[in-house]
């Protein structure tokens, strides 16, 4: 047994692993919901590829999310069979796809966070999430290398492509606070060496995002209301229709293998 | 097959030959290949270009039945087969339209035509995908006609076409057996997931027969093409092959293929069946299948919902190009 698992318990260990593997679960859904549908074909591989590692990633944190809980619930159980109060991703990720280029600044927001997450929890003090953030580290750097490419690209492009990356992200900053709020539960993570302090990503949070906005030629929004509630089970009305489709056969046909 | 119906010249005997046309058909009958910068008949090139391209619109746009399911797939791990799938079948488009360009074709000229209707991609992603054992039967069957045909293409006499062809089919055989796996689960499974099962089955396995085209007797466009080695069986023949080796594995699963004629011949060493009904085939052919107007809207959609984004790019890498020149200069 991993070190860490003392200085928690499994319920709050459980919890937060929750919190990793819905973001990704959750996003890698939005995303794979392009499939096919975007603007050139170099983009459907990507998208494809990168809801993929995402999908990867849930997989290994859903997984040892029931390994430490011990009731014998696979990753499947956890994803497919909990309802939307259950879930405990960011409201950032099941923000609605809008067009591509929303698409790609929810992304370009999510990975500027998600790398720093990935970077600190490598040198977590639980052997078993210091392993899965090394191998989602490399994954993820491609994708904000991407994301951030892309919205420097089309924010220095056209008069249009501008308008629509500003709108974007004015509509998409609002859920942005979330990612760097502190509760019980991450004081206790982060006191036990697991997890960092959500709070302290944020500088390098912003960093990269003042950067890369900067070079986009896209308005930086500063101090803005915040929204909140995903990372304690509280969400947007959009989760629901996301499980809806997701859960769907498992809910169907119960005990039914696939 | 996901070229059908291609449109191709008619066959010249020796004597009606140019000199550079004898020599052209002397490599080809060697197993030469024939490589992009090197002559071609102009029917060749032009063969090819409706032949490959409709190969490669038949990826594209067979991601859409297939992603139809990506966000309800029954565990994560088939979630990520899936994608994993419908991002190879993108990548075999990709192939393909590169392979076409070589021939002097732009992959936007043949999107165009796409988008337009003036060129076609396989009748099968015109069906839809109405229960998860779809998912099953499209890499059992739909896939497996699809390397029926490709598997001989290797062969082909254009260089470029053979090496995407030989990629492709490691690939789709893959896709193949996850495909037979997931019928595995399903016919092995509850008595739903037999009866979903048995219902896709139902419903693929004449489209998945149309595959291969029409009937040798009606289809007019063979013979020039086999004689470019453009084409390498016939549509009967691939079709035979087919049924002879899906028989036994519906057989295994339990299923029951949805053909009353369907017997074994001794003296043939081969399955007797039924030909599909060839006017459904050219009415999905011609427009009238269950999705054509969803499948082909969807695509136009995305390229038009996308034309900012891909003018954005542009605009960016003029940008950028104008302000390396600039800094250049000034650095002289």
């Amino acid at each position: 047994m991993a070190l860490a698992e003392t200085a928690v318990d499994r319920a709050t260990f459980v919890e937060w692993l929750q919190r990793v593997g819905d973001n990704v679960l959750i996003l890698g859904h939005r995303v794979s919901e392009w499939c096919g549908h975007s603007p050139v074909l170099e983009e459907d591989i990507a998208l494809a590829n990168q809801a993929l590692d995402l999908i990867g990633q849930c997989q290994l944190w859903l997984g040892l999310a029931g390994e430490i809980e011990g009731k014998g619930r696979s990753a499947d159980a956890i994803a497919y069979l909990r309802d939307a109060a259950a879930f405990r991703n960011v409201l950032l990720v099941e923000r609605p796809n809008g067009d591509f280029g929303h698409t790609l600044m929810r992304q370009f927001l999510f990975d500027a966070w998600h790398i720093e997450l990935l970077r600190a929890l490598k040198g977590s003090s639980d052997s078993r999430v210091a392993g899965i953030a090394a191998k989602a580290e490399k994954e993820v750097a491609y994708h904000l290398e991407r994301s951030a490419d892309l919205v420097i690209r089309l924010g220095d492009g056209t008069e249009e492509s501008r308008q629509r990356m500003e709108k974007a992200l004015k509509s998409l900053w609002q859920y942005t606070g979330e990612m760097f709020m502190d509760d019980a539960l991450d004081i206790a993570m982060a006191g036990a060496g697991i997890a960092p302090l959500p709070s302290s990503l944020k500088p390098a949070w912003d960093a990269t995002v003042s950067e890369v906005l900067a070079e986009a030629t896209l308005t930086h929004p500063g101090e803005a209301y915040q929204h909140k509630g995903g990372r304690k089970g509280v969400h947007s009305e959009h989760l629901g229709y996301i499980l809806a489709e997701m859960q769907f056969l498992q809910r169907a046909y119960p005990g039914a293998i696939w | 097959m996901y070229a059908q119906l291609v449109k191709s010249e008619g066959t010249k005997s020796r004597e009606e030959m140019s000199p550079e046309e004898i020599a052209f058909q002397e490599r080809i009958d060697r197993g030469e290949k024939i490589e992009p910068k090197e002559w071609m008949p102009e029917g060749y090139r032009k063969t090819l270009i409706r032949q490959i391209g409709q190969h490669a619109h038949s990826e594209i746009v067979g991601q859409l039945p297939e992603g139809n399911w990506i966000t309800r797939a029954p565990t994560l791990e088939r979630k990520a087969i899936l994608l994993a799938k419908v991002q190879d079948e993108a990548g075999h488009g990709l192939y393909l339209y590169s392979a076409a360009e070589t021939l002097g074709v732009s992959r936007d000229d043949l999107l165009d035509k796409l988008h337009s209707g003036n060129m076609k991609y396989s009748s099968i992603f015109n069906y839809p995908t109405l229960n998860w054992a779809d998912i099953g039967a499209v890499g059992w069957l739909v896939d497996g006609a699809a390397i029926m045909n490709q598997v001989p293409l290797q062969r082909t006499s254009y260089g470029p076409y053979s090496r995407a062809m030989i990629r492709i089919c490691k690939e789709e055989s893959f896709h193949q057996r996850q495909g037979y796996d997931i019928m595995m689960k399903m016919a092995a499974g509850t008595p739903e997931q037999k009866a979903m099962a048995q219902d896709a089955m139902n419903r693929f396995w004449y489209p998945a027969l149309m595959m291969f085209g029409p009937s040798d007797k009606d289809s007019v466009h063979s013979a020039q093409s086999m004689q470019w080695k453009i084409k390498i069986n016939t549509n009967d023949e691939l079709r035979q092959k087919f049924v002879d080796q899906t028989v036994p594995q519906a057989h295994y699963l339990g299923l029951t293929i949805p053909d009353e004629n369907l017997k074994w011949n001794e003296e043939t060493g081969a399955w007797d069946f039924s030909e599909p009904d060839w006017s459904e085939f050219f009415a999905v052919i011609a427009g009238n299948g269950p999705c054509n107007e969803e499948r082909l809207g969807a695509r136009v959609k995305a390229w038009e919902d996308g034309e900012w984004f891909r003018d954005g790019l542009m605009a960016h890498a003029k940008k950028a190009d104008a302000r390396r020149a600039a800094a250049k200069h000034a650095a002289e």
